[in-house]
Parts: C-alpha cells; structure tokens; sequence
C-alpha cells in the first residue's frame, strides 16, 4: 500500500513496540493523532504485521490499523520537521501513551 | 379530546416517582426540506460539523472525567480530513448535506462493526452518536434557548418526562436534567451503562419500556414511576391522588432515612448489623464520611481500565493506598479485576465467546492472564502493609480455584519479602455468585464470603441481566435465590468467618428484612443507600418482622 508520499521521500523512520496490554484503542489512537498534528511533517504509521502505512494525523485511520500489544508500530515522516515528528511519535508509543516528555 | 388514562409497563432502573410533561425523543432522519444547490449544502456540512464539534467540546469542559474519554475521539474524527472528504464529495456531486453525512457514517458504522474485533465494534457506537448528533444540527441549525444539543428537533419542556428508544450514555450526559425529570427507555437493562449514569445522577429511568415512542403523544401530562417500572400518560385524578400520598411517605422515609444514615445499625431487637459501601469509582469517595459506614465491602476494580490500559503496580498500590487512608482503620475489600460477561475490556477478554457470561470471566480470566493478574496481587499485597486490605476473588465456582489463589498469592508475598518491598497478609474471600459455590460453600478455602447477588441470580433463573422479556423471572424474592444465601449464610457460621452481600439485593429496603431472616448481618450497599437500609434494618425485629413503620 503506497501512502501520501512518493517512494524514497521519507526523511525519518522509526519504531517502538506498543506496551497497552490492550494494544492501539481509540484513547491512544486519539494522543497519537493530536501529537502528529502538532508537526508540519507528513506522518505516517503502521502496524508491523499488517504493513499498511496510514496517515497519523487520521484519527479514523489509525483505530482502523488494529495494532496489538506488543506489536511493533512503525513511523516514518517526510517535510521540515520530520525527524521530530518521528521521535515524539516514537516516545508516545513508548510511554504507553501517556501525556508527558515533551508531549 | 378527551384524554385516557394509558400505563406502560417497564423495568424500574435508578428509583423515583415524578409527574412532568411528556417529551418524545425521536432519532433525526435525512429527508431536509430545504435542500440547497452544492455550495450551500457544502456550507451547511461544514457548518454543522463545526457546531457539532462545539457542543461535544462543552459537554467534555461541562463533565471532564469519564464524558471526555467517550467523547474525544468524536470530536477528533470531526477534524479528520481523510474521514470527511468523501462526504464533501458527495455533496460537491449534487447530494444533500444530511444524506451525505448519514452515507459516510453508515459505511464507517458497518466498517467497525464487521470487522469481527470488538474494540472496533465498541467505538461503532460512538460513530453512530457522532452520526446523531451532526444530523440533528443539520435538522436545526439554530435550536433555541435551553435546548439540549442532543435531543432532536423539538424544544425540550420544563419538567420533561423524556421517552425514547435508546439513550447513549453520551445523550445522556448531555442533556439538562436540572430542567427535566426523568426518562423512560424502550431499550436498555437496569444493569445497562446508562442505568449506572443515572442512578448517580439521581434521575428517575425505567427502561424496557413496552411503548413505540412514535405513537405517543408529546406534551401528554406524564407520571414515571421508576420505583415500580412503568409510565403512566394522563393520570386520572384518583392516580394522582394515590400518587401524592405516595410522595409525602417517599419524601418522610428519605427524611427519617438520612436522620440515620451515620448512626450504628441495630435491629429492632438489639442485633448489630454491619454496613459497608461499595466503591465503583474512589474519586466518589470525597463526598463520603467513613463514619457512616464500616469499611468498604466491595471496589470494583473494573475502574482501573476506564483510562486505557490496567495502570502499573505503583499507580495501582497509590490508588488502593487511598482507599485504606481514606478508611482510618477500617476494612477494606477489593475485589481482582472481574472483567468478562457483561464488562468486557478490549485486548484483555475473549471476543470470540458465544456466551461472555458462562466464560472466561472474573478468577478464570485472572488465571489466564498472569501477567496482568500479578502485577494486581503484587499491588494488593503492599497495601496490606498500611491497613486491613482484604481480597476478594470474583466468580470462584471450585474449591481448587482459591487452593490455586491461596498458593499464588503466598508466591508473591514471598517475592515481594526477597526484594525487602513492605507488604502485608491480606484476608483471602471469594464472592459467591456462582450456585455451584453457594451450594458448597462450606468446602471452600476463603476467609470470608461475599454473595454477589445480581449474578447468583442471574445463574440460579438462568436469565440474562440485559433481556427485559424475561426479566421478571429474575426475582430476587425467588425461594431459590433465599435458599443459597441462607446456605451460605449457614456456610459462613460454621466456619466462624463473615457473609456479606454486596449485590443490588443488600440496597434494597423492601428486601432488608428477608435477608436479615436468613442470618445474614453484613450489609455492603452503594453510599447514597446507606439511610434507607439502616432505616430497615432498625424497623426490622426478629420476631415481627418490620415494626414501627
């Protein structure tokens, strides 16, 4: 599944396994697209098993990627602000979601 | 037109007898009249989505808590582009603003619901509330004053009488129930989410009301009595005279009522009875003296999902910390996670159950997920350190199952002493809900039991707590049920250790003195309960039966 970005144009990529017992439901799934929000950059994210690369800031698409706990969720971001935006993403998933750090 | 008395059955949900003016909620349909060309109705969608999304930001600012973590990922999806373009499309390509929203939404409804997932499923709920909600703007852009935002198109009056087919629990925080009186629900069970909203809120509700909302009448004098489960549409003055004495002894019992709700509880005859409270929620406790009661016989742990995941064993120990602080010495009950049946926890239950209630719930799935199940004992285990912590293990239905808890729980002590972490030997219990348990109780390892009726009842008549057909064969005046409490009470004292009941049954005046008959003399009740149970509990004499009334 292609994303929004033309091949080769992403800037940053990374990855954390989701530690939620429950894995990806709708609260986390909402701090996950208000974090991606906040930066200029394309964000996209996927669910490792599944392998389809969903825009981060759609609240409806990242429910939708059923992600389970300990699944690795993957983030890549192209534009201004993409390494940034990947390494907030990535630590969000990392803290279980909680609000904090630098979010 | 010469109206006629017309009474609708019901089942009576959180208590209370009130005389308004029917008011009919009935779900907006597509079908505008004043359809527009594309700009316009791109306008309207737009229009609609943004006032929408105003109204769900006050309900979250009005509530906080619980109502902001339904209703954020509502707001949310109204600023999700990708969600949204196709419906902008529809309506560019010549459709009407509401049937294309109500298009969108019905595709995404069935997206989540077939998707076979159950967390996806549950959120399928909050899409069709956001469906609801858009609709009725679009229906009314501009309501007027006082108008609620989510009750459909006509004007709520003073004093309403609510009928509906449904109430979401979200509808239901956002209407104004300072103005209106109560609600009567064709669906729902009085064990349903939204019954729990309005018992705490203090609104009359009778749900599984046997009425098409459609066929009646708004502004229709109505009397809901949800003290016994019906509607009563143009009461004939002799209804209204039988009513009236009603109130003035419903209004004398509250008042005598909360006159003892922080004495002792004695019987007629002398015989102390213990009354502890249950907690759902410990931020309930603040309005709460631990005076009024004797400790806390039942929390419910189910309360440590409502944020997301089970929080972690420090976050768990400070709340459970709380609960002994706020208890100044005494006992406090807190029952494992008992999660399954009709409280299932996405990721954490089973989904592909074809009958949650005889599954992997309570002891069974705590057993099933160690991992989870540790991470509680060991938090439950170190506040035992600071107070008299007591433990009690949900849907226990074999002996085997607290031999297994016992060693489990003696397992993480001993880890807990290795690491040199504080901890204490809290009382083992078991609930008993199971008639299998209630049966054999006596043979059971427990420290202590508590009869958790609404399920034993449940299990004993074999009906289901949300089917309204048959739930009048659920009565808790059934010999059956009597007979396993007072086994279980017999149970109890031959092996010297306490039986409470901590179900619907213990807070429920008209049944105080049944259980009183069985030898039962530990009551654990909801706070705003403890006046109208101790009242019957000292009205209530051995020999007589309730005196003094």
């Amino acid at each position: 599944m292609s994303g929004i970005m033309p091949p080769g144009a992403w800037a940053a990529t990374g990855a954390a396994a989701i530690p939620d017992p429950t894995g990806l439901h709708a609260r986390p799934a909402v701090r996950v697209t208000k974090l991606a929000k906040r930066f200029d950059a394309a964000v996209e994210i996927a669910a490792e098993r599944a392998g389809k690369w969903v825009n981060a800031k759609s609240p409806n698409a990242v429910m939708k990627l059923k992600a389970a706990c300990g699944e690795r969720l993957l983030v890549r971001a192209a534009g201004p602000d993409a390494e940034a935006a990947v390494a907030a993403v990535v630590a969000l998933v990392a803290r279980n979601f909680e609000a904090g750090g630098d979010g | 037109m010469v109206e006629t008395e017309t009474v609708f059955a019901g089942l009576p949900a959180a208590d209370g007898l009130v005389l308004g003016v029917l008011h009919v909620r009935r779900e907006t349909g597509i079908g505008r009249h004043d359809v527009g060309d594309p700009a316009a109705e791109t306008a309207a969608l737009k229009r609609a989505l943004s006032q929408a999304q105003a109204e769900l930001a006050a309900l979250m600012a009005a509530h906080g808590g619980l109502a902001q973590d339904i209703l954020e990922f509502q707001y949310e999806l109204l600023e999700d582009d990708a969600l949204l373009r196709p419906a902008f499309a529809t309506v560019a390509a010549g459709e009407a603003a509401d049937a294309a929203w109500a298009g969108l939404m019905d595709r995404e409804i069935a997206e989540y619901r077939d998707g076979g997932d159950e967390t996806m499923a549950a959120r399928a709920d909050d899409l069709l509330d956001l469906k609801r909600r858009v609709l009725a703007v679009l229906a009314d852009p501009d309501p007027g004053p006082g108008e609620g935002p989510d009750t459909g198109a006509s004007p709520v009056p003073d004093g309403a009488v609510l009928v509906a087919d449904d109430l979401t629990p979200s509808a239901f925080l956002g209407l104004d129930w300072a103005r209106m009186r109560g609600a009567a629900i064709r669906g729902g069970s009085p064990t349903s989410h939204v019954a729990i909203l309005a018992r705490a809120h203090n609104v009359p509700l009778v749900v599984g009301l046997q009425a098409d909302p459609a066929t009646l009448v708004p502004g229709t004098r109505a009397l809901l009595d949800a003290e016994f489960g019906r509607l009563v549409l143009a009461p004939t003055p002799e209804t209204l005279d039988a009513v009236a004495h009603r109130l003035s002894a419903r209004g004398r019992t509250a008042r005598a009522a909360a006159a003892v709700a922080d004495e002792p509880a004695v019987t007629a005859d002398g015989d102390v009875v213990t009354v502890l409270i249950n907690v759902d929620d410990p931020a309930g406790l603040a309005d709460v003296a631990a005076t009024s009661c004797d400790g806390i016989g039942l929390t419910r742990t189910e309360f440590l999902f409502d944020a997301g995941p089970l929080p972690d064993e420090a976050a768990q120990y400070a709340v459970y910390a709380r609960l002994v602080a706020w208890a100044e010495g005494r006992p406090v009950t807190i029952r494992t996670l008992d999660a399954g049946g009709d409280k299932p926890i996405p990721g954490v239950t089973p989904t592909d159950e074809s009958n949650p209630f005889l599954g992997l719930r309570g002891l069974r799935l705590s057993f099933a997920r160690p991992a989870l199940f540790t991470v509680q004992l060991r938090a439950l285990l170190r506040a035992a350190a600071l107070g008299p912590v007591k433990i009690m293990a949900p849907m226990v239905t074999v002996p085997a199952e607290m031999v297994r808890l016992r060693s489990l729980v003696v397992q993480v002590g001993a880890d807990l002493a290795a690491a040199g972490i504080a901890h204490g030997r809290p009382a083992l219990g078991m609930m008993v809900e199971v008639p299998a348990a209630a049966l054999m109780a006596e043979a059971f390892d427990a420290d202590f039991y508590s009869i958790g009726s609404n399920d034993l009842i449940q299990y004993t008549t074999a009906v289901a707590r949300d089917t309204p057909s048959v739930a009048a064969l659920a009565d808790p005046h059934s010999p059956a049920v009597r007979e396993l409490i007072a086994r279980t009470v017999t149970a109890g004292a031959r092996r010297g250790v306490e039986v409470s009941l901590c179900g619907d049954m213990a807070a429920d005046p008209a049944l105080t003195g049944a259980l009183l008959s069985t030898g039962l003399r530990t009551f654990s009740v909801a706070p705003s309960r403890l006046g109208p149970v101790k009242l019957a509990i000292r009205h209530w004499s051995k020999h007589h039966g309730a005196v003094g009334r």
